[in-house]
């Protein structure tokens, strides 16, 4: 197998994996948990073989067609970019699966923590070995709506519905701004696939929809990674349980973000725009958050302010974007993945052992967890950037970058003056996080007795503070090559000379270290007065703002649905047609306006008398609709006409099968009505009504004024084939009928399948329903007593047989003369329905098949059946085939499959048809029985 | 000829439409209705009017285009479909509300 094809299987197996966990979830949680770390340790297994190739600096990429024609392909490319992420969220992965197995009560099974987890997990893997952009998309909304299921852990408490509502709305709105972006992109570039993207960097620079383009895929990237002011859903997310916020926190979540700057440096990077917005928004954040961090009592608050904070720096070094910047960028984002998940877990360690961990009573842990401490404070003094730990080295190179920069050259002390200030911060926060929890004293009223943790829930915390530690001593050898490949593939040129050692002499840079370290000690030492200065300043929680825009939006929302949804269908129709009246209105007057090559035919006197009636019809119906029966009549008069006109304009089936249906479709009316008021109140305004009737005639004369031009224009029919092929192809001559069983029978499948629906849905609403009918009409005259006349019954008996024999007439001949399943079966409704009137319900059900469903089954099976037949002789579906058999007495007769079909066809006619009478016919009955 | 037709199409229409916009549910089946019938002729229309032409296959015979008749063929029966679920809807609703009102209530 080659290499390129593990890539879709790591991300396939990532999602599959999915459901072990909560598969395995009733057999306990040592199994949901051990089903989690084996999908995790399989998708790094299938990675594995792949590191040395990409270590070498090639790019593996691998692509299969998806939506071609929409350019959204399932394309995964691994360069060292995507197999440094992939090592940081599955090896911390792995490490937060062990960790969450203690963290988590014994009562939870896991199940569904950690089928969420590796949701998250694999969309994650999705998002960073994606080729394809609009992949990525799909994959980074995938992201979004797992963590907010994870962030809802603990979906009892409000809290943390709220937050990730807000992770949620702010992340997600972020999403679909880069879905625009990334459309832009593609549209500029002319390609989503990553690899056409990223060698177009000049040609995006220059386009004209740069500018935009590059503000809504910074709004997902700055969304994602919390950067100021979108950075307020990140401290609310601390509602997750700690194992979450340690790896959406340190790893994986925020970290996309960035992801995608460091992606998509080389196609966007290189404008002064990508300069100030990025370099610009970190900056902010990196100080602002720095800020907040060091005044958080919560000691979750702290560490989620200062990954802001660590957010922001990273932001600014690839907004920076000099070569070196985005090596800094790059190795920050390990570093700050090792030390803050590290810091993470101990803090979830402390809160476990603690039960709270508020530092105004979290103090002096020190003689209680010793070894948790120490791991803590190690992991901390490389959060504040102490030497001999990896947070410094990347510290110490963004330093260096913040002396050289070149577009500072008049202000050349600005840059280095902010980032002493970002330092000197940063001390502050990770001297306040070591000092106040574990010194400063003894612990005030805490709700447990602290000790050390489990063995293994420390486990986790251990390997990574070995890892600050092996990174920070010995980065040539431990982390070079990986920082190397991903630095490379980053800027997708090769690298600058960099050197990663933990002595560079005694430089600038370093005396920056040393003004920060001090000035963060002496800043904690003083903290009171700042504090007591910071309650004073007025606060602006982006918290509140966001709440008061989400209310707003909330109440907006709900005003504008209630004042289209009103629920009344009246409105809905107005409006409706309005709004149709209103498009077409504009088409009629940008379009043109001439009928030059319009030509008609004559007009008779027959046509006249036809449209005469045609009118009176429609008029009186309309005109005397409170009168329902009087209106039942006219309505009647209208489909006869309708279907006169069917017969003069050559098409004899429509003319059959519109006869059919107008008699079920009135004796249907008539017994609805019986139900009904027999007269409809007169209770609508004057002024509604000419507001109808206007609306009502703009709409006719539309419509009939497209007819007519229609009818005029001189057209081309596509209907050439059919009528070439009818007899040597469908095998019938009755072109209408061959291309309903035939040429488009799926459609007719279809459309049988709606009318069987309708024959369910009289059973599903009419099933034992009690409507009692008024027991005389709407003039106080009793109905007659005498239900079925004699005369009727009698008469009406032996007509049965003949219909029947007529329908499958009908039936049998459409194939070449009009006729068919549809007609035939309501032929054969209309017979039944003749026995129902004449002599009762009962008369009739009696004589009918009593499992109708079964029956209507029975038909649609036979359609569809007969489609599926020619899968059997190697065709495609419904495929058809016809030939010539001799019967003894009738001769020769050509004999079609489609006639199968269309005997489909007609017994779910007649069968709706029976159960739609069935069911009235039993509201009837239960009159009777009553009466 | 067509300017007959069409105004049949308009002329039903109008009275489909005003009838659908009425309060009780009877009226607005009869409208929904009309304006079926309209519709199935304007789309009938499209295959332009032609007398003694039927798609009937024979020697030496001058046919109209089928396809608007298969599709308005179907379109009368789905509408028969249409018009007997409506009906029912009617029936299911007043048993509930006790009241013809398409909004389940008096007067809205």
């Amino acid at each position: 197998m080659p290499e390129t094809a593990l890539l879709p299987l790591i991300v396939a197996s990532a999602f599959i994996g999915c459901l072990v966990p909560g598969l395995l979830a009733r057999f306990g949680r040592n199994m949901s948990a051990l089903g989690a770390a084996g999908v995790m340790a399989s998708c790094l297994a299938l990675l594995i073989p792949l590191i040395p190739t990409v270590l070498a600096g090639k790019t593996l990429l691998t692509a299969y067609a998806w939506l071609p024609d929409y350019g959204l392909n399932l394309a995964f490319r691994l360069d060292g970019l995507g197999l440094l992420f992939c090592l940081l969220i599955l090896g911390i992965g792995l490490l937060v699966v062990l960790y969450a197995y203690y963290y988590l009560p014994e009562s939870d099974r896991l199940g569904r923590f950690y089928t969420f987890l590796l949701l998250f997990m694999a969309a994650m893997l999705g998002v960073v070995l994606s080729e394809n952009l609009l992949l990525l998309v799909v994959f980074w909304e995938v992201t979004s709506i797992s963590s907010f299921l994870l962030i809802a852990y603990k979906r009892d408490q409000r809290d943390s519905r709220h937050a990730a509502r807000m992770a949620l709305a702010i992340t997600g709105g972020g999403g679909l701004a880069l879905l625009a972006g990334v459309l832009l992109l593609g549209y500029i570039a002319g390609s989503y696939e990553l690899s056409v993207v990223l060698a177009e960097g000049e040609r995006i620079l220059n386009h004209a929809l740069y500018a935009p383009m590059l503000i809504l895929i910074l709004l997902g990237a700055f969304t994602k990674s919390a950067q100021f002011p979108f950075h307020f859903w990140l401290p609310n997310a601390m509602a997750a349980p700690t194992p979450v916020s340690a790896y959406l926190h340190s790893a994986t979540m925020v970290k996309a973000g960035v992801f995608l700057l460091a992606r998509l440096h080389p196609a966007l990077a290189g404008s002064e725009l990508w300069f100030w917005l990025v370099s610009g928004t970190g900056a902010i954040t990196l100080v602002y958050a720095a800020y907040i961090a060091f005044h958080r009592y919560d000691l979750k608050g702290l560490l989620a302010y200062s990954t802001i904070s660590h957010l922001g720096l990273i932001t600014l070094l690839f907004g920076l974007d000099t070569p070196l910047s985005v090596v800094a960028g790059v190795f920050h984002i390990i570093n700050h993945a090792i030390f803050k998940a590290s810091l993470f877990m101990a803090a979830g360690i402390i809160d476990h052992e603690c039960g709270t961990r508020d530092m105004r009573q979290v103090n002096g842990l020190f003689k209680f967890m010793p070894i948790t401490a120490t791991l803590a404070i190690v992991a901390a003094a490389s959060m504040a950037g102490v030497p001999l730990l990896n947070g410094f080295l990347s510290k110490e190179m963004f330093f260096t970058e913040a002396v050289g920069h070149p577009v500072f050259e008049d202000m050349s002390w600005l840059l280095p003056l902010f980032a002493t200030i970002a330092g000197i911060l940063a001390v502050a926060y990770s001297s306040r996080f070591i000092h106040d929890v574990f010194f400063n004293g003894d612990p005030i009223d805490l709700p447990r007795q602290p000790h050390e943790p489990p063995r293994w829930m420390r486990a986790p915390v251990e390997i990574l503070v070995v890892l600050c530690l092996l990174v920070g001593i010995f980065p040539q050898w431990s982390i070079a090559p990986l920082l190397g490949a991903a630095a490379s593939s980053v800027l997708q040129t090769p690298l600058p000379a960099f050197e990663l050692a933990v002595w560079h002499g005694f430089n600038l840079p370093f005396i920056m270290s040393l003004v920060a370290l001090a000035g963060g000690i002496t800043l904690y030492a003083l903290r009171q007065p700042f504090f007591a200065l910071h309650d004073r300043l007025p606060s602006i929680h982006a918290n509140l703002v966001f709440k008061r825009l989400y209310e707003q939006l909330m109440i907006f929302a709900h005003r504008v649905v209630s004042w289209l949804d009103n629920g009344s269908l009246q409105r809905y129709l107005a409006s409706f047609t309005t709004f149709v009246l209103a498009l077409g209105g504009w088409a009629w007057y940008s379009g043109p306006s001439t009928l030059a090559d319009a030509t008609y035919q004559p007009a008779d006197s027959a046509a006249f008398a036809a449209l005469a009636t045609l009118m009176v019809g429609a008029l009186g119906a309309t005109l005397l609709h409170r009168q329902r029966f009087t209106a039942i009549l006219f309505t009647s008069v209208v489909g006869l006409v309708v279907a006169l006109t069917f017969v003069r304009f050559s098409a004899p089936d429509l003319a059959l099968t519109q006869l059919a249906v107008e008699v079920v479709t009135i004796v249907l009316l008539l017994l609805v009505l019986h139900y009904l008021p027999q007269h409809s109140p007169a209770e609508d305004s004057g002024p509604r009504l000419i507001r109808d009737a206007a609306l009502a005639a703009c709409a006719g004369a539309g419509l009939g004024a497209t007819a007519f031009a229609m009818m005029g224009t001189p057209f081309e029919t596509i209907s050439g084939f059919y009528l070439a092929q009818s007899v040597p192809g469908g095998g019938g001559s009755n072109v209408v009928n061959v291309i309903l069983v035939d040429f488009r029978g799926f459609d007719t499948l279809g459309e049988i399948t709606v009318l069987a629906m309708v024959g369910l849905a009289a059973h599903a609403l009419l099933d034992k329903l009690i409507l009692v009918a008024p027991g005389h009409d709407s003039d106080g005259r009793p109905w007659a007593k005498e239900l079925h006349p004699l005369f009727l019954s009698i008469l009406m008996r032996p007509l049965l047989p003949l219909a029947l024999a007529v329908s499958i007439f009908i039936l049998l001949r459409g194939h070449n003369m009009p006729g068919g399943g549809f007609v035939a079966g309501l032929v054969t409704g209309v017979a039944l329905i003749l026995q129902y009137l004449a002599s009762g319900i009962d008369f009739a059900l009696q004589r009918l098949p009593r499992h109708k469903a079964k029956l209507l089954a029975l038909g649609l099976l036979l359609a569809a059946a007969t489609g599926a037949a020619s899968w059997l002789f190697g065709y495609p579906y419904l495929t058809s085939t016809h030939g010539h058999i001799a019967l003894p007495l009738i001769g020769e007769i050509e004999l079609a499959s489609v006639m199968v079909f269309d005997l489909g066809v007609y017994i779910v006619v007649v069968t709706t048809v029976l159960m739609v009478l069935a069911q009235l016919g039993r509201l009837s009955r239960h009159n009777e029985e009553s009466a | 000829m067509e300017a007959i037709v069409a105004t049949a199409i308009g002329i039903l229409t109008t009275c489909g439409i005003f009838l659908m916009l009425r309060a009780r549910t009877f009226p607005v089946v009869l409208g929904l209705t009309l304006l079926s019938y309209a519709v199935n002729l304007f789309l009938f229309a499209s295959g332009r009017l032609m007398l003694d032409a039927p798609p009937l296959i024979r020697a030496g015979a001058r046919y109209t285009d089928p396809l608007p008749q298969a599709l308005v063929l179907t379109a009368i029966v789905i509408g028969f479909g249409m018009t007997a679920y409506l009906l029912m809807v009617a029936l299911r609703a007043m048993a509930e509300t006790g009241d013809d009102h398409v909004d389940g209530r008096e007067k809205s």
